[in-house]
């Protein structure tokens, strides 16, 4: 290539201009292409491309962290197979996930309908959406404030009722579902906001056509509605679910895995076989089990919603 | 128009109150998390089941603050923890600042050059980039404690932000469809013009899309904010800890005897305040922020 290159042939052969070019490095499009990505390409490799890679590899060692990585070959997989705990734990977040997606999404979806039949005003979204900028841990301390067995407010109105007081955190048959019930209140109004601007995007016409029909109000959402509101329902399900399966801040701040292992969640199993057993290899092979299980649970999931075709058209 | 809800009165009264509801259930426990805040310590028992507060006092804010003087008398009382949470709550002003700010350049930076450039290998970068989205936090957390560890960095603020600093996968990929959505006819003729890389990049790419890049602020801006699991492994000590890791440590350092719930409750309040203030002044961008993280 001659020296004499003008900027707009850079973009024809970049790689053999050299160091003869009289073009500073600078005007050329790999060169910046690489200069602009280098930072995040660092941040990328040493915190997540990395960390996987050696992930996999911890869980293929007996490591406490103090003495050197023990390689074990696949011993800790076959351990996690007989790990009554293991699956006791995957079990719980399985519950969980079961209490709390499916109450989530019908609240979000009741609340986006309403919100679009009746009022698009931004305060209403913003009252919907103000408990998901409250933290999972501030959250989680109101509501165990609030569930106290002796001053809890909700524990005087339950009395009120005539419900009786509960322990809810320290009973074990209630413990869970307080849990999930802190979180979908926590996420319901941020479906709503989601599946509210899915609403938004589905065309009048379809319902004025199905009321000179005569379609009842059912039949519109059933027939209509929630057809095309698909891809929004399958990206929330989808994110909702994998972020369900990895509670665990809820769970630090309230029960700790108790009472007896009622909360004792996946997440809170790896943490605690990591950084209270010390068993960095074995709490990596089952970190590892738990992403393959979440790339099936999500596969499914799509596969089940048929992700990929729209209803629309 | 008539909706058909119209003409049904009796079916949109009833939307009305369902709706009303759920405002009430969305803000109740703040109130109450509010008035327990704004109750006197000694008052508290007794008053649980009122709505309003019992002998309101901000005493519980001046002293989580450490605004009261130690020697107070008022301090010395059975139940009240020590709690520092001054100290906190610059610890996540700082944290989130150092994890934000440059996320977002990087990643700007990262998008552009995604979206705009020609360079071997990019493709197959950026199919990696959104792959990530993908791995667990539990994955990650084991190796990157150990990376941090091994830099000497636990319980400080660079170990902290790290590895939200550079980039993350979403606010690359959010970005990159953000300056996809505009036409680069403009930043071509700027090229012929003799413009460089960087002028289109500072001159043309983020001052188009501002509103781009505050919706990304305000999206990680709250989400690094109540950020805990991270924070909780790297950094426990007082000097260095966020809000949600003190609140969680406030709480677990009285096993025994009745939680200082007012206390507790004041530092509730004040760690939301920020965002609830984010609410007030930019509602409107706020929940369109929220509403656009969804689609992709």
């Amino acid at each position: 290539m001659s020296t004499k290159t003008s900027i707009l042939s850079d973009h024809s052969a970049p790689a053999v201009d050299g160091f003869r070019s009289h073009k500073r490095l600078t005007e050329r499009e790999g060169f910046c292409g690489w200069l602009f990505i280098t930072p995040a390409l660092v941040g990328f490799s040493l915190f997540y491309l990395l960390p996987t890679i050696r992930a996999f590899y911890i869980g293929l060692t007996n490591w406490n962290l103090l003495r050197a990585p023990k390689f074990l070959g696949l011993d800790n997989y076959l351990r996690l197979l007989g790990d009554g705990k293991f699956w006791s734990s995957i079990w719980v977040t399985v519950l969980y996930v079961l209490y709390n997606i499916p109450v989530q999404t019908v609240l979000g979806l009741l609340i986006a309908v309403l919100l679009k039949r009746l009022t698009g005003s931004v305060v209403m979204r913003s009252i919907m959406l103000a408990p998901f900028l409250v933290s999972n841990v501030i959250a989680a301390m109101i509501w165990f404030w609030m569930l106290d067995p002796i001053l809890g407010f909700l524990n005087f109105v339950f009395e009120g009722l005539g419900l009786g007081r509960h322990a809810f955190f320290s009973d074990e048959n209630l413990a869970l579902p307080t849990i999930a019930a802190i979180n979908i209140w926590r996420h319901m109004g941020y479906a709503a906001l989601l599946f509210y601007t899915g609403l938004q995007s589905i065309p009048e016409h379809l319902y004025e056509a199905a009321r000179i029909e005569g379609a009842s109000q059912w039949k519109m959402f059933s027939a209509i509605t929630l057809p095309l509101l698909r891809p929004t329902v399958v990206f929330v399900l989808v994110t909702s679910v994998i972020g369900s399966f990895q509670i665990f801040d809820t769970i630090a701040v309230t029960t700790q895995g108790g009472p007896g292992t009622a909360t004792r969640t996946i997440v809170w199993y790896i943490y605690q076989e990591a950084f209270s057993s010390m068993r960095m290899g074995y709490a990596s092979a089952m970190s590892t089990v738990l992403f393959l299980g979440l790339v099936v649970v999500t596969l499914v999931q799509m596969r089940v919603l048929r992700s990929g075709e729209s209803d629309l058209g | 128009m008539k909706t058909s809800a119209s003409t049904l009165p009796i079916g949109r009264w009833l939307g009305y109150a369902v709706l009303i509801l759920f405002a009430l259930i969305s803000l109740g426990p703040l109130w109450i998390a509010f008035k327990t805040a704004l109750t006197g310590p000694n008052s508290l028992f007794g008053s649980g089941g009122s709505l309003l507060p019992n002998d309101t006092t901000l005493f519980n804010f001046q002293r989580v603050l450490g605004f009261v003087d130690p020697t107070d008398p008022r301090l010395q009382q059975t139940g009240l923890a020590k709690i520092t949470f001054f100290r906190a709550l610059l610890n996540s002003v700082i944290f989130t600042a150092m994890a934000v700010a440059p996320q977002i350049f990087f990643s700007a930076t990262a998008a552009y050059a995604f979206a705009r450039l020609r360079f071997p290998g990019r493709d197959l970068l950026f199919f990696l980039f959104i792959a990530a989205t993908m791995i667990p936090t539990a994955v990650l957390f084991i190796p990157n404690f150990i990376l941090i560890h091994d830099l000497g960095w636990l319980n400080t603020f660079q170990g902290m932000a790290a590895p939200y600093a550079l980039m993350t996968p979403f606010a690359v990929f959010f970005l990159r469809q953000m300056f996809l959505s505009t036409p680069k006819d403009v930043e071509e003729a700027a090229r012929i013009d003799g413009a460089s890389y960087f002028s289109i990049f500072f001159r043309m790419i983020l001052p188009i899309h501002g509103p781009s890049l505050a919706t990304l602020a305000i999206l990680t801006t709250v989400s690094t904010w109540n950020e805990f699991f991270w924070p909780f492994l790297i950094g426990r000590e007082e000097s260095v800890r966020v809000i949600a890791v003190a609140i969680n440590a406030f709480r677990t350092q009285q096993q025994a005897g009745v939680p200082d719930w007012t206390g507790l409750m004041a530092c509730t309040v004040l760690g939301v305040i920020p965002m609830v203030a984010l609410l007030v002044f930019f509602g409107r961008k706020v929940v369109e922020s929220f509403q656009f993280s969804g689609m992709k």
